[in-house]
């Protein structure tokens, strides 16, 4: 008898390696990906990878995306199991976005907004006709892009930072004031969610959640399933000032910047309690990196959970855990792949039950006609 | 930006037990607490493995956190230490906790971290049995929201459970849960003692060793203690059973390698279509294997004497 119920495990495992290895190398090509082409050139591609990673590293992003061959669950999989090994050295200070360097702001709420609209980067308006001269891209003139867009925008046309559109509808009393939270925020990655979660742990959730999981459940909410019926307030894109306590004397520092995209929505007014006043009401998005339909599907479930948490949900993107506990790239592609594993002791024990009931019909049955 | 950039990986040799000390601290503080509330599932953070989530990141990290260079560890998958699963379990393990002894015999560990099985072999005192659990609440199958289930818990209310039980008599004639049976740790919490078969079940109750199971996708921690009443969900008129393995004229059938008749088997075709069936339990049937070699052996030099 020939067969061995899987054995050889080690060697299969080697090969699985070798083979994927050989499916990278094994093109027209001489050269490898630089790590920098990835992280200049496919730069939505890396945001993305940080943002689902829960990781601002943009270079261990794209080293992520080279090794899994360009998936992005895997590579942000990879990031966060990198982060397993580092321990949590302190709690950054809450992180003002109104001192982000733009290079993007819209809001849609308004025709102008105190500071300007700046389109910047993005593909909101292009024809997207496929650019056949990209095919064989001439390098010299690749190199000229840079420059000539550089040379032909003058210095200092854009502020530093930009107010922020929601401040001047508080100042109108359109939006509930600020109530600082005394509570520290909820840290996903050192607590479990175990429901009721604080809204700063489904921040976190959403932050890092996996963008076409986190963009279903939002427009299940657009679609009719929910109704948030949102205006983009202000949607900003730009690199954040990361301001840290000094190791010794405790002021804050600024220690480098992250890329960010951050997004508020405002919703209808709802019924206030008692005598307050009603106003609109707020959803926020931000995540790592530059991805503008993953900070608004999260504005937009921020507003949605924030109505279920006080209703009780009327639909799924309005339950928490309904949303929270699936919106992960790691927890649910995870789950998706573990069913490749073998199976068959289970398997084994669904056969016994099913051939035992099939026995049980069988047997009533030749009763009956007896 | 540099076309060569250095990545700050000098360090990527990585601490004893992959995890940091902060995260195997907290995965033991969440087995103690376990191990006091029996049966109850202790929510803990759960870190991020190298490995997909379901494919054993919950048994993993308690694994890392308890496992010491004086520990021999076992590892096995559907029974078998050679599953694709295990190898890769183990070959991690050995990376990154040098000094580590393992071994295939149940007998020689003192670490055994498995999934879908219990081993046939008795386990000792001396052994912490490791369960790998996608599914941690066996409420799941009548209840989807985490936060109802927690209170039906805490209420030891499972009456919708046998109500489950009771449609399943009234439409099959049988309970059809077939493996994952839901089980009653020490006259309170019933746990879903993860997708073993209803074969192991039995060997729960009051266990020799420490049984702990860890699912890290729903970040649960729960535990069945040494000597604890263990009891599969059932009615009085309407018992538990555990697989059948009898064949049509109602013989057990026998393992097809070493001839166990008291062991899970696993059946699968051969080339010509021919049912076969042989342990699942790989080091239980390779013992057994061995010492019919033996005694063989001694019969022949008996004969040639």
């Amino acid at each position: 008898m020939s067969y061995v119920a899987i054995k050889g495990g080690k060697a299969a495992i080697d090969g699985a390696a070798s083979a994927t290895e050989y499916l990278r190398s094994k093109g027209s090509l001489d050269e490898p990906l630089t790590l920098a082409m990835i992280e200049e050139q496919l730069r939505l591609l890396t945001s993305r990878v940080v943002s689902e990673g829960g990781l601002y590293h943009p270079r261990l992003a794209a080293l992520a995306l080279k090794q899994f061959q360009g998936d992005t669950l895997e590579a942000a999989f990879a990031l966060r199991a990198y982060r397993s090994t580092k321990p949590r050295l302190l709690e950054s200070p809450v992180q003002d976005t109104a001192n982000m360097r733009c290079i993007r702001r819209i809001s849609s709420a308004f025709k102008e907004v105190p500071g300007g609209q700046y389109l910047g980067a993005t593909y909101d308006y292009a024809l997207r006709l496929l650019q056949l001269d990209l095919a064989n891209e001439d390098p010299a003139a690749f190199k000229a892009v840079a420059k000539s867009f550089l040379r032909d925008t003058a210095e200092g046309e854009l502020p530093d930072n930009f107010p922020k559109v929601i401040d001047s509808l508080r100042a109108e009393g359109l939006l509930p004031p600020v109530t600082p939270s005394r509570a520290a925020a909820f840290d996903i990655t050192r607590d479990p969610l175990v429901f009721p979660v604080p809204r700063s742990a489904a921040l976190a959730t959403m932050a890092r959640a996996e963008t076409g999981g986190l963009l279903a459940m939002a427009y299940s909410n657009m679609r009719g399933y929910g109704d948030v019926h949102p205006t983009v307030a202000e949607l900003r894109v730009g690199y954040l000032p990361v301001m840290l306590p000094h190791p010794v004397t405790g002021e804050l520092m600024e220690a480098g910047e992250v890329l960010v995209t951050e997004c508020e929505v405002v919703a209808m007014y709802e019924g206030a309690n008692g005598d307050e006043m009603p106003t609109f009401t707020l959803g926020y998005g931000a995540c790592f990196g530059h991805n503008e339909v993953k900070a608004i599907s999260m504005a937009i479930l921020d507003r949605a959970l924030q109505k279920g948490m006080r209703d009780g949900p009327g639909n799924p993107s309005e339950d928490p855990e309904f949303v929270l506990l699936h919106v992960d790239g790691v927890d649910s592609m995870g789950f998706a792949s573990h069913y490749k594993m073998p199976h068959y002791v289970t398997f084994q024990s669904d056969m016994d039950r099913l051939r035992t009931t099939q026995q049980k019909m069988q047997q009533k049955e030749s009763e009956a006609t007896t | 930006m540099n076309a060569h950039y250095e990545l700050p990986l000098e360090d990527a040799g990585y601490s004893f037990g992959f995890l940091d000390e902060y995260a195997k601290k907290e995965v033991r503080r969440c087995i103690l607490k376990a191990i006091s509330i029996p049966g109850y599932q202790t929510p803990y953070a759960s870190r991020e493995m190298p490995m997909g989530r379901g494919f054993g990141t919950g048994g993993l990290q308690l694994t890392l956190s308890l496992v010491g260079s004086n520990d021999t560890l076992k590892v096995i998958d559907q029974g078998s230490d050679d599953s694709v699963n295990a190898v890769n379990l183990r070959q991690f393990v050995q990376m990154t906790c040098p000094g580590v002894d393992v071994t295939e015999k149940t007998e020689e560990a003192t670490l055994i971290q498995s999934r879908h099985r219990i081993p046939e072999k008795p386990l000792t005192e001396a052994q912490i049995l490791v369960l790998q659990v996608p599914y941690p609440d066996a409420l799941v199958v009548v209840e989807a929201s985490e936060a109802r289930r927690k209170t039906m818990h805490g209420e030891a209310d499972y009456s919708r459970l046998l109500v489950k039980l009771y449609e399943d008599i009234v439409k099959f004639d049988e309970i059809t849960i077939s493996h994952r049976y839901p089980t009653r740790i020490h006259g309170h919490y019933i746990i879903d003692p993860s997708p073993i078969p209803r074969w192991d079940v039995p060997k729960l109750h009051q266990s020799k060793a420490l049984i702990l199971l860890g699912a890290g996708r729903e970040k649960k921690i729960y535990a069945v203690p040494p000597y604890t009443h263990a009891e599969p969900l059932a009615f009085e008129d309407v018992v538990f059973s555990v697989e059948d393995f009898r064949d049509a004229s109602g013989n057990r059938r026998i393992c097809s390698r070493c001839g166990a008749s008291d062991s899970f088997l696993d059946e699968f075709s051969d080339e010509a279509g021919e049912k076969i069936y042989q342990c699942s339990d790989s080091a239980y049937c390779d013992e057994r294997l061995a010492r019919q070699k033996t005694s063989d052996q001694k019969t022949n030099t008996e004969v040639a004497a």
